[in-house]
């Protein structure tokens, strides 16, 4: 008997529900940082272009400050994005064992651009005493193709698991031949890369913008926080009405080949025609309690016509469908209701900007945007949920069960305990490094040597 | 050579990259770790700091590699060396967040306390890191992982070999790092620590080849297949090994410096690739070989052809951040 049996904990036996919640926790903490890992690079390489190109100090210093926020974040993101790599094989071996030549393939393509990214980005970070300007400039360049192309390879090989092919199977179901390129492309790839890299533009963005609007909530008004909301908060609305757009063919996209899924997270019980769709509320076997009902507009969302047929519920095997649908339901709608109010956000700051050539400034834009990173992370989170719990009980739609692919190692549970307060105190400390960082910023710039700036003009 | 030995080649490539680069890594951890009090470590940590900041994440970055090339080529074997050593590999991967975090978080906050117990966080996990790597390597070479994976979760390491395996990946990382950090001192023209890291940098490459010698009579007694091979096959390998460190004992004797970092680097290389040749051609000895448990053509392809990219654009990108780290064009 192993001494991990004693515990009171691995001795319950659900393996599957700790592994899965596991999995759920560690993955909610590592996708924030590396959406900063994809988006920073570029909004960070925003601001020394136009500190290059305008003689800009203001904007300058702001590449550079974020660029030393990045060095903590990206490498609290390699070792928690390290962590996921063990958990594939300690918590799934049987997955692994069985589709990891299918799988991996995405993943190896994955370290050639996370390599290249740790690479440039230690140059980027740390070049910016001796290297000159725009040679400086051009070592950052490469960080934000990686991020983009890292963030592929890493969701493809996701979408995989919600649309397998590119593989056969033997009489025993162990994969004997394999078509990489079918794998890469996919059907889910062409609606999920782009979904979570412009999801990665918007965390970064708002995320930034929001922590410049507290600031600026706080009295300080000056350019260097006008500047530093504007230009992560004008690259995030960008992305925005991209996202709700591609957000809306993905949904179509899941109700065709991923009927469960989908019924699952619009509450749809019975298949037909003329679906209701539901805002809010909880879903039972018998209907949704407490939604708001929209007649048909289900229907108009799937096929642009009250005439569409959406699939049901009722009409997938009870041992197919997936778990917790009231969580799926509500997360897809807090998903898109979270992105509306930002399209909505976006409009008013290009509603401001158009009338007064000027960012508003009123408590209550500020308010908005400083609510609006911990919104997006929201919207990330929720979206996740959707595609992975909505996947349930898959962990290779069709092909393999979540609880078929589990470990059978003791002290799940106690792994999850241990990680819940070892991430904890991780996350405790990074915003408190990050905070120090930022307060000793503040001291230097009341200070007057402005010894930050390494190269570009002096400041006035 | 079929496409699955050249695949396990590239794992072995990618496990000597990740040795010699992240081995250091650790190794100067383990410096960091017994360099005294704030005082009188402060300059040691000093230029371990320097030396590791620029380019520590870059070098984790081949353990990725190990692990994406050994689950995608060789999916088998992954899930049985998971399903059965996940307690070693757990406590590394938690070894590995400390670590880095650590590091990090060191280097970005100001008030001594907090980077105390940051650096104390950092330069232990440093130590028991690669220890828990190490035994994962030995409860292999022992063969105590079986081909169908879920062997004993605490048998199969807890071992005489996995254990001095442990202890040598620690001691051979000190080894290195100490080297390196010599021919550091040596270039920035500080001769105290110089000879401060050259006095470990012999005390570490003893131990490394006391505890290799150890692990031979383990090797004898538990891996009879794999001692059988290296005192035959992997025999030139053993012998560049001990030549090797003979060499760097007798150029830091000598302080010399020209070949000291080849030399070092040399001995672990010749000893990884003599654990390789003495396994083949089992992945897991003696119960899965490389062509039992390798990945469909097409994706060991694929692995192939994402090899050949990597060392045209990954390696001589490697080397510009090396290069511009060695001629101090990198710094806070």
């Amino acid at each position: 008997m192993s001494p991990l049996d004693a515990l009171p904990l691995a001795a319950s036996g659900s393996n599957l529900l700790a592994a899965r919640e596991l999995m759920a926790f560690t993955l909610a903490f590592h996708i924030v940082l590396s959406c900063l890992g994809v988006a920073l690079p570029a909004i960070i390489l925003t601001a020394n272009y136009l500190g290059l190109r305008r003689d800009d100090a203001d904007a300058m210093l702001l590449a550079r400050r974020w660029s030393k926020a990045m060095g903590v974040t990206f490498a609290v993101g390699a070792v928690t994005g390290t962590v996921l790599s063990f958990e594939f094989g300690l918590l799934w071996p049987n997955f692994m064992g069985r589709f990891g030549d299918a799988f991996g393939i995405a993943f190896a393509i994955e370290g050639l651009f996370f390599f290249t990214e740790a690479i440039f980005l230690a140059i980027y970070i740390y070049g910016w005493k001796r290297l000159s300007g725009w040679a400086h400039f051009w070592s950052g360049v490469p960080m934000v193709i990686t991020g983009v192309g890292g963030a592929f390879s890493v969701v493809t090989a996701n979408s995989w698991m919600n649309q397998p092919q590119g593989f056969t199977l033997d009489a025993a179901g162990k994969v004997v031949e394999t078509e990489p390129f079918k794998i890469l492309f996919n059907p889910a790839w062409s609606y999920e890369v782009p979904h979570m890299i412009l999801a990665a533009y918007m965390v970064a963005g708002f995320l930034v913008a929001s922590i410049y609007a507290v600031g600026m909530l706080r009295g300080r008004r000056d350019r260097l926080h006008r500047l530093g909301m504007l230009i992560p908060l004008t690259i995030a609305l960008i992305a925005t009405p991209v996202q709700l757009f591609v957000g809306d063919t993905a949904a179509r996209a899941v109700a065709d080949h991923q009927p469960a899924k989908f019924a699952g997270m619009e509450c749809i019980q019975k298949t037909g025609d003329d679906q209701t769709e539901y805002v809010g509320g909880i879903c039972t076997s018998s209907g949704v309690k407490g939604a708001i009902p929209i007649p048909d507009l289900d229907s108009y969302l799937v096929g642009f016509s009250a005439d569409t047929k959406v699939t049901g519920l009722a009409s997938i095997p009870a041992d197919e469908r997936p778990p917790a649908n009231t969580l799926l339901h509500l997360a897809f709608d807090a998903m898109v209701g979270v992105g509306t109010a930002l399209l909505l956000l976006g409009v008013w700051l290009a509603w401001a900007w158009w009338r007064r050539r000027e960012v508003p400034q009123t408590p209550w834009f500020l308010r908005a945007v400083a609510i609006s990173g911990a919104g997006a992370i929201l919207a990330l989170w929720c979206g996740w949920i959707v595609t992975e719990v909505g996947r349930q009980p898959w962990i290779v739609q069709g092909y393999m069960r979540t609880s078929e692919a589990v470990t059978e190692a003791k002290g799940i549970w106690f792994a999850f305990g241990g990680v819940l307060l070892l991430y904890a105190a991780l996350g405790t400390i990074a915003v408190l490094v990050l905070r120090s960082m930022s307060r000793r910023w503040r001291e230097d710039e009341e200070g007057a040597g402005e010894s930050d700036v390494p190269y570009g003009p002096p400041i006035p | 050579m079929t496409r699955a030995d050249l695949a396990a080649v590239i794992l072995w490539t990618g496990a000597t990259l990740y040795a010699l680069f992240g081995g250091a890594d650790f190794g100067a951890g383990l410096w960091d770790l017994i360099a005294g009090d704030a005082e009188t470590g402060e300059r040691p940590r000093a230029l371990i700091q320097r030396s590791l900041t620029p380019v520590w994440e870059a070098n984790h970055v081949w353990l990725i590699f190990i692990l994406v090339v050994l689950w995608t080529a060789f999916p088998e074997a992954f899930g049985a060396v998971m399903s059965t050593l996940y307690v070693p590999i757990a406590l590394a991967a938690v070894g590995i967040v400390l670590r880095g975090a650590g590091f990090a978080f060191r280097k970005s906050i100001q008030s001594l306390g907090a980077q105390r117990a940051l650096g104390a966080a950092f330069a232990l996990s440093s130590v028991l890191t690669p220890f828990f790597m190490g035994t994962v390597v030995g409860a292999i070479a022992a063969g105590n992982v079986p081909a169908n994976g879920n062997g004993d979760a605490f048998s199969s390491w807890l071992a005489p070999l996995p254990l001095l395996t442990g202890v040598l990946f620690v001691a051979s990382g000190a080894y290195l790092a100490a080297v390196y950090l010599v021919c550091d001192a040596h270039r920035a023209g500080d001769t105290e620590m110089e000879g401060y890291f050259s006095r470990r940098a012999l005390l570490a490459g003893l131990a490394a080849g006391v505890v290799a010698l150890l692990g031979l009579f383990a090797l004898h007694a538990d891996a009879r297949y794999v001692y059988e091979r290296l005192i035959v096959e992997g025999l030139p390998l053993v012998t560049v090994s001990i030549l090797c460190g003979f060499g760097v004992l007798a150029l830091l004797l000598v302080r010399g410096r020209r070949g000291l970092r080849p030399l070092a680097a040399g001995a672990v290389i010749a000893v990884i690739w003599g654990w390789g040749v003495a396994q083949f051609p089992y992945l897991l000895p003696t119960s899965l070989k490389i062509s039992q448990s390798a990945a469909p053509g097409p994706t060991l392809d694929a692995v192939l052809i994402v090899f050949v990219i990597a060392a045209v654009v990954v390696l001589p990108a490697l080397g510009l951040l090396y290069w511009l780290s060695q001629r101090e064009l990198l710094g806070e």
